[in-house]
């Protein structure tokens, strides 16, 4: 890794570190829901930038997470922290078996079909079948975890950091998952899938797997969320959620990992400041934001800044003698959603 | 039987409204290969001005036809503004701005007329016809008004000029072109004609769902399901699609899941039909070469 950026990645980790010490609970409470977004952004970009396959209905994997880690700690009487493997592997389990009709649905429809997924979402979770565990439209409130004893920390603190590691997990495992071989896989399957089934890309697999893992991420996001707002109720979890979470994807960035943190931090901070123009700013903004990076912005805030540093790069004359070849774009990656000519 | 009568005809009333949003999604997917997920906002938000011409005073036909062509307008800008310059860009790109517009809407109605639930008038008498038993007014008008609805249509589509070249800038852009037809024009014209189907069914539904910003959402799928089961590129395929699924939401509400499943069933039904007919029932079998 370049000096650079190793210090830019310390700087980052310990800016992270130090917020919480000094802010109050709350921001640092609506730091924690930021970081929550951001890994359920993760996995949506996991699935959606990287793939290519556009999922409308990331909401419903968040809802399973969030009500695993609910029904685990109010019923089962689990420690907090065990119920996000859980969470992780019920999301995979359940986004590995939507992977298959996924197999068959291609662009526009898979956007149907997991729309469709997203509308229904609170209704199954309001069903009276389910109500013996999901408490109906009532929801189930979660008491908040206690810090380890000895910390000299808040509980929203200690959530935070809590936050932070398993986020900074995450990320490490998206990055290795994403930069070799399965990576390129799954781009290849997202620019020309049947260019990459002749270089022998088991697509069937890729894509299930990938809708697993992607669903996986969301669902531990979602049993966060879960735990740090101590409440889950099935009218959290509408279609607006996802198209929350597809907000977060369009203006971090797609098929960026970094861009997944500043989409978190964009849908969690973002409203609260618009809200106090209107009930409604959040969502006009998010709107306009949405068909506006479309247009003049499609890779988002991480593309823009990439961007910004390679121009900066070429021209600072150190660097520019050994830059005389102009490489391909970074990583020899194809700039993600350029139009392809099938 | 009673009973059942009552949910079959009723069912037959609300996919009505259901063919009618199928339809709207059948004329933009017919133009330009999208599924427009603002279809059900933008109805809403045709429904809003109704209701607020009706709040001034006006009476209900001209409050509704008044809608009607605003929506057309609207329909046609927005395609002209909004929707062109990600013509051509990848899939995601043109669901991100179709989601963008769906957000748009509902925020905008609730920021200008706010969230709380109003009541919106029916043109149809209180009392239903003939003193039967077993359907309402305003249900049997909606079955009229959307067959109404489907002559005009057809008969648009097949019957005169700029219907046939509508037809044929969908069918064949670049041809379509080339004999001097404004490919552009013909769909906007199809977002426009989507829009007032779409005000209408926004109309013909608040009596029965209220007035309210989220009151599409459930209907609009139920729609696609309705096109998607009909076939989409047929609009009689739609409003049949649309009718049945009305009927099957019903019966199945009634007598198998509970109504508290409902939306449940439009989600399995669009699976199921994307998996095991993608073309619908009356839809053309699509074969693309690689």
């Amino acid at each position: 890794m370049p000096t650079g950026r190793a210090l830019a990645l310390a700087a980052v980790l310990i800016g992270a570190g130090a917020l919480p010490m000094l802010l109050g609970d709350y921001r640092t409470f609506q730091l924690t829901l930021a970081l929550v977004y951001a890994i359920a952004i993760l996995g949506l970009n996991i699935l959606t930038g990287y793939n290519g396959q556009v999922s409308l209905g990331h909401g419903a994997f968040y809802a399973l997470g969030a009500y695993t880690a609910a029904i685990m700690i109010t019923q089962g009487g689990v420690a907090y922290y065990w119920t996000l493997p859980v969470a992780g592997a019920v999301g995979f389990g359940a986004g590995f078996l939507f992977g298959f009709p996924a197999l068959r649905l291609q662009g526009l429809y898979l956007a149907l079909a997991t729309f469709a997924l997203a509308v229904a979402t609170p209704q199954i979770l309001k069903s009276s079948h389910l109500a013996a565990w999901t408490g109906g439209v009532q929801g189930i409130v979660i008491l908040k975890p206690d810090p380890p004893a000895g910390l000299p920390l808040s509980a929203d603190q200690w959530l935070y950091y809590v936050t932070l590691a398993v986020l900074a997990v995450l990320l490490i495992g998206a990055w290795n998952l994403l930069r070799g071989r399965s990576g390129r896989a799954l781009e290849a399957i997202r620019d020309n899938p049947i260019a990459a089934a002749a270089m022998g890309i088991d697509l069937a697999l890729y894509k299930t797997l990938t809708f697993g893992i992607s669903a996986a991420y969301t669902s531990i996001a979602g049993a966060l969320g879960a735990i740090v707002i101590q409440f889950v109720a099935p009218d959290s979890f509408t279609v607006f959620l996802s198209i929350t979470l597809l907000v977060g994807l369009v203006v971090g960035g797609l098929a960026s990992i970094p861009g997944a943190i500043f989409g978190g931090l964009f849908v969690e901070l973002v409203p609260n400041l618009a809200e106090q123009i209107s009930k409604a700013a959040p969502w006009a903004i998010y709107g306009a934001f949405l068909i506006a990076f479309m247009y003049v912005m499609p890779y988002g805030v991480w593309g823009l800044m990439r961007s910004l540093f390679q121009r900066l790069r070429r021209k600072s004359p150190a660097t520019s003698r050994l830059r005389q070849v102009p490489a391909p774009a970074k990583n020899g990656r194809s700039k993600p959603w350029e139009p392809s000519d099938h | 039987m009673d009973l059942f009568l009552q949910q079959f005809l009723s069912g037959v009333a609300i996919g009505g409204v259901y063919a009618l949003v199928a339809l709207a999604v059948v004329m933009i997917y017919q133009a330009s290969d999208h599924f427009n997920f603002a279809q059900g906002e933008m109805a809403m938000f045709s429904t809003y001005v109704a209701w607020w011409l009706i709040a001034a005073g006006w009476p209900y036909w001209a409050a509704f036809f008044a809608t009607l062509a605003i929506s057309f307008v609207g329909g046609v800008a927005l395609e002209r503004i909004v929707i062109r310059p990600v013509e051509q860009a990848p899939v995601l790109n043109q669901v991100v701005v179709f989601i963008g517009l769906l957000v748009i809407f509902n925020a905008l109605a609730g920021w200008l007329f706010d969230y709380t639930i109003k009541p919106f008038p029916s043109p149809f008498p209180e009392q239903p016809l003939f003193g039967n038993r077993y359907i309402g007014s305003h249900e049997l008008g909606v079955i009229a008004l959307t067959l109404v609805l489907l002559v005009l249509v057809f008969a648009f589509l097949r019957l005169t000029p700029t219907g046939l070249a509508m037809r044929a800038a969908a069918e064949n852009p670049t041809s379509a072109r080339l004999v001097g037809i404004r490919v552009g024009w013909m769909l906007a014209l199809g977002w426009g004609l989507a829009a007032a189907i779409g005000a209408v069914a926004g109309m013909m539904i608040a009596p029965i769902v209220f007035l309210e910003p989220n009151m599409m959402i459930g209907t609009l799928l139920y729609g696609f399901a309705g096109a998607l089961l009909g076939g989409l590129d047929s609009p009689a395929g739609a409003v049949l699609g649309g009718i049945l699924v009305g009927i099957a939401e019903n019966l199945l509400g009634t007598y198998v899941v509970g109504p508290e499943l409902k939306l449940t069933l439009a989600l399995v039904l669009i699976v199921l039909v994307l998996l095991l007919r993608p073309n619908g029932l009356f839809g053309r079998r699509i074969v693309r070469h690689v």
